[in-house]
């Protein structure tokens, strides 16, 4: 897969605003995940050979964080939370009901690109439990009734836009 | 603000910063002040279209220059959020909607009446309560961690300085030796808020003994620990109160460099955070030569990308330093050598927050409260199955049952107490007869749990306490980093033997070999992660022995709760042949029978047609839905 140059100069660019800092290896990467929403290979290549740390050690660094992502998600990321709080009010249901409604497992993107569903972990908002984040908007005390209509919401959004 | 360069000028600022902020609490600068909850659970709940719409409203009346409106931090009592509060009456409203606001101007701040609808109403007494302070659930708390939260406006450095903002720093870095420091942080008792407990005293003790180029503070941020959000709470509600707690810590070893580890799920606390830090670089709070002292310090942010293993703390060195978030053998512990090779304390968030108040009010006020071996406060993130969820901030000793029922308003609809779990997935659960127990370190230990952060889940009798270990089992699976093979692989063994046990293919065999496991991973592991991992499945075998009996000879879950185990079975005396729940069933397994069903409206007769349902076990999937639309009560599971 070819990286377009546009992307090329906006990893590098990452790299360069970092600079100055001690092993900024993290920072990097979750800038990169943020503004192109996963890290390939290729990218990956890029950061290798703009901060001199090895490809290898990069990959081993974004396979081992949950937040950092080798293939590109869905546009609309459906968070359901597992902590202990939402899983003792039932949030698996909630996982178990998005993914018989769009017929995926939990980690899996659509085909249309539209959705993934991640099982995620405590999100702090344990007195809204079960609770679930679709890209950073968190939805409180969730039920398996509601899911279709918040599935429904998302894709009424995408028609009209 | 002009910067501040001198003691002098910070006790200028102090006070009329503090004269500010009382005028505004009290009302004595001829305003009413009302301040929405800007927390992540108040924000949920569309707390920010609120003030929004408070600030809209006031304008239309053009009541700007009476009333002012500012977001807070975490008011704590999350279940009853989005708060409003007036001052000066102390007016404290729940539960608010956008819809709500109008009410609010035209009825409170413009007719000087309480919008009843919005008070809190105590759950036995029925009774209306106005004041924060005469709710249940706030009586028996003190805030130290949580000083100046749901109070200041967590973005302004005025507001932190008028409510004791720097005042323990300006006390430590202009009056004390960093050895003074020590020995007051020792003499308070205080001890490690994030899960080890270790005294925070010696640990800067030890890293004040080693002589090196450069030091540091990390402050550990990384709250992984499920159902607690108190870290979360603290950074978003008074980021100052925690780096200056971080300064000091630089102050009393020896380090000028701090670094915050938060994790990336927090959006707010680390905007708010970096907000904080970058206003007291501008009045040069943070830099070189710190109110005109040789004390110079810098903080910096780091980001989590969300691996539990980084809340160990050599793993969460590892992580700063751009690798895999892996833990490093100890010795050498990182206080000899640590981030970058230097010397480093890694304090946690709530540890941090509580040192201003050692430092300003003296180490024997702290000390005074608490237990023998565990001193001051201890902010617990009460959830699961209680009815006032939220965040607590209570002396250490404080019992389970006043934490439960009389903070907790105890079990949403009657049902039975079951366990309360503590310390997250490295901890345990305790039960009925640990209800009276005073919590602090060592009790929990010696009950087989342990403090951890501070997460305290409630469970009723509709939980099964070996789905809940099981539970936690996949989560330390997911999250072991695979450094040691004991826990790396242990803990997927014990995950399958456990889901063995929740699927009916369990033995007594299994639960031996379970303990056996469990012991081997414990004595087998370089961190905590791998050292605790068995801990919630040895303390509900320990707690629950029945229960797994159950699972796994009479291959019954007596909670109901793992699905292979259990059956929805349709009543045919109680079934009038709606069809409701036939319609609802997803793999379409309810059939009518030949028996005449029950009359809809009892005494009338039944509708001509209508036969009771039954259920094709072989088909059923335990979904539920039948049982969730069944009008009738028809329908049991068992």
């Amino acid at each position: 897969m070819a990286i377009k140059p546009e992307v090329v100069q906006g990893v590098k660019d990452i790299c360069d605003s970092y600079a100055n800092e001690p092993s900024p290896l993290m920072m990097i990467l979750s800038a990169v995940q943020k503004k192109y929403g996963y890290i390939p290979l290729e990218v990956q290549e890029i950061i290798s050979e703009k901060t001199g740390i090895p490809v290898a050690e990069i990959y081993g660094v974004v396979t081992f964080y949950s937040f950092f992502s080798l293939k590109p998600k869905g546009k609309y990321v459906l968070g359901i939370c597992l902590g202990t709080a939402c899983y003792v009010k039932n949030s698996q249901q909630v996982v178990d009901k998005f993914s018989s409604l769009l017929g995926i497992q939990p980690g899996e993107t659509t085909k249309d690109g539209l959705f993934t569903i991640e099982a995620i972990r405590c999100i702090g908002a344990c007195a809204l439990a079960p609770a679930m984040s679709i890209n950073g908007k968190v939805y409180p005390k969730v039920t398996p009734d509601q899911v279709g209509k918040i599935i429904e919401e998302y894709k009424n959004k995408e028609a009209e836009a | 603000m002009e910067p501040i360069k001198t003691p002098q000028c910070l006790e200028q600022h102090i006070e009329e910063c503090t004269a500010v902020l009382q005028a505004k609490l009290k009302g004595t600068n001829g305003k009413r002040a009302v301040v929405v909850c800007g927390g992540t659970g108040c924000i949920a709940n569309n707390s920010v279209d609120i003030e929004e719409e408070l600030k809209k409203e006031i304008a239309a009346h053009g009541l700007e220059d009476k009333v002012t409106v500012n977001h807070v931090g975490c008011f704590g009592f999350c279940s009853q959020g989005p708060f409003v509060k007036i001052f000066p009456e102390d007016t404290l409203y729940r539960a608010v909607k956008v819809s709500d606001v109008k009410d609010i101007v035209e009825k409170d701040l413009i007719g000087g009446q309480i919008c009843e609808n919005l008070l809190y109403v105590d759950p036995t007494t029925k009774e209306k309560v106005q004041r924060q302070d005469d709710i249940n659930f706030y009586k028996k708390q003190i805030r130290i961690a949580l000083h100046g939260c749901s109070l200041i406006n967590p973005d302004l450095l005025e507001e932190a300085l008028g409510y004791d903002g720097f005042k323990a720093l300006k006390k430590a870095i202009t009056t004390m030796t960093p050895q003074e420091v020590i020995d007051e942080v020792l003499a308070s008792g205080i001890r490690g808020r994030g899960g080890g407990g270790f005294p925070t005293g010696r640990k800067w003790q030890f890293a004040a003994n080693v002589k090196a180029d450069q030091k540091y503070v990390v402050c550990n941020g990384d709250e992984g620990d499920p159902g607690a959000f108190m870290d979360r709470s603290i950074l978003e509600g008074n980021p100052f109160e925690v780096i200056e707690g971080m300064m000091i810590a630089g102050y009393a070893f020896g380090a000028s460099e701090g670094y915050f580890y938060v994790r990336a799920e927090y959006p707010i606390a680390v905007s708010r955070l970096q907000r904080a830090i970058e206003d007291m670089e501008k009045v040069g709070l943070l830099g070189d030569n710190i109110l005109g002292t040789d004390f110079s310090f810098r903080a910096h942010i780091r980001l989590g990308a969300g691996a539990f293993v980084c809340g160990e703390e050599t793993a969460l060195l590892n992580s700063i330093e751009g690798q895999r978030g892996m833990p490093r053998p100890r010795p050498p512990f990182p206080a000899i050598k640590g981030l970058w090779g230097k010397p480093t304390c890694v304090n946690n968030v709530e540890t941090l927050s509580q040192i201003p108040f050692i430092i300003r009010e003296g180490a024997g006020k702290f000390a005074a409260i608490g237990t023998e071996g565990s001193k001051g406060t201890k902010v617990f993130a009460l959830g699961g199955k209680v009815n006032n969820v939220g965040l607590v901030e209570v002396p250490m000793g404080t019992t389970l049952r006043e934490l439960i029922y009389d903070i907790g308003g105890g079990i949403p609809g009657n049902k039975k107490f079951k366990a309360i779990q503590t310390g997250g997935p490295s901890g345990g659960c305790l039960t009925e007869k640990d209800l009276d127990t005073p919590i602090d370190y060592d009790t929990l230990v010696a009950r087989g749990s342990m403090m951890g952060s501070g997460g305290a889940i409630v469970m009723d009798e509709d939980n099964c306490a070996v789905d809940v270990a099981h539970f936690y089992m996949s989560f330390i699976c997911d999250e072991s980093c695979g450094k040691c093979s004991p826990c790396r692989i242990g803990t997927k063994r014990l995950y399958e033997m456990l889901t063995e046990v929740t699927e009916g293919k369990g033995t007594e065999k299994t639960l031996e070999d379970m303990k056996e496991l469990a012991t081997i991973i414990k004595n087998g592991s370089l961190c905590a992660l791998g050292q605790t991992a068995a801990n919630p499945i040895l303390s509900t075998m320990n707690n629950f022995p029945e229960e797994y009996k159950a699972h796994v000879t009479e291959k019954k879950c007596p909670a109901h709760v793992c699905k292979n185990l259990m059956q929805y079975h349709i009543i045919k005396d109680k079934c009038v042949g709606c069809t409701l729940c036939s319609r609802n069933c997803p793999v379409s397994c309810i059939h009518v029978t030949d028996v005449v069903a029950k009359p809809m409206v009892p005494g009338k007769p039944t509708m001509p047609g209508k036969f009771a349902h039954e259920i094709d076990q072989s088909k059923c999937i335990k979904c539920g839905s039948c049982l969730a639309g069944c009008r009738f009560g028809a329908i049991i599971k068992e």
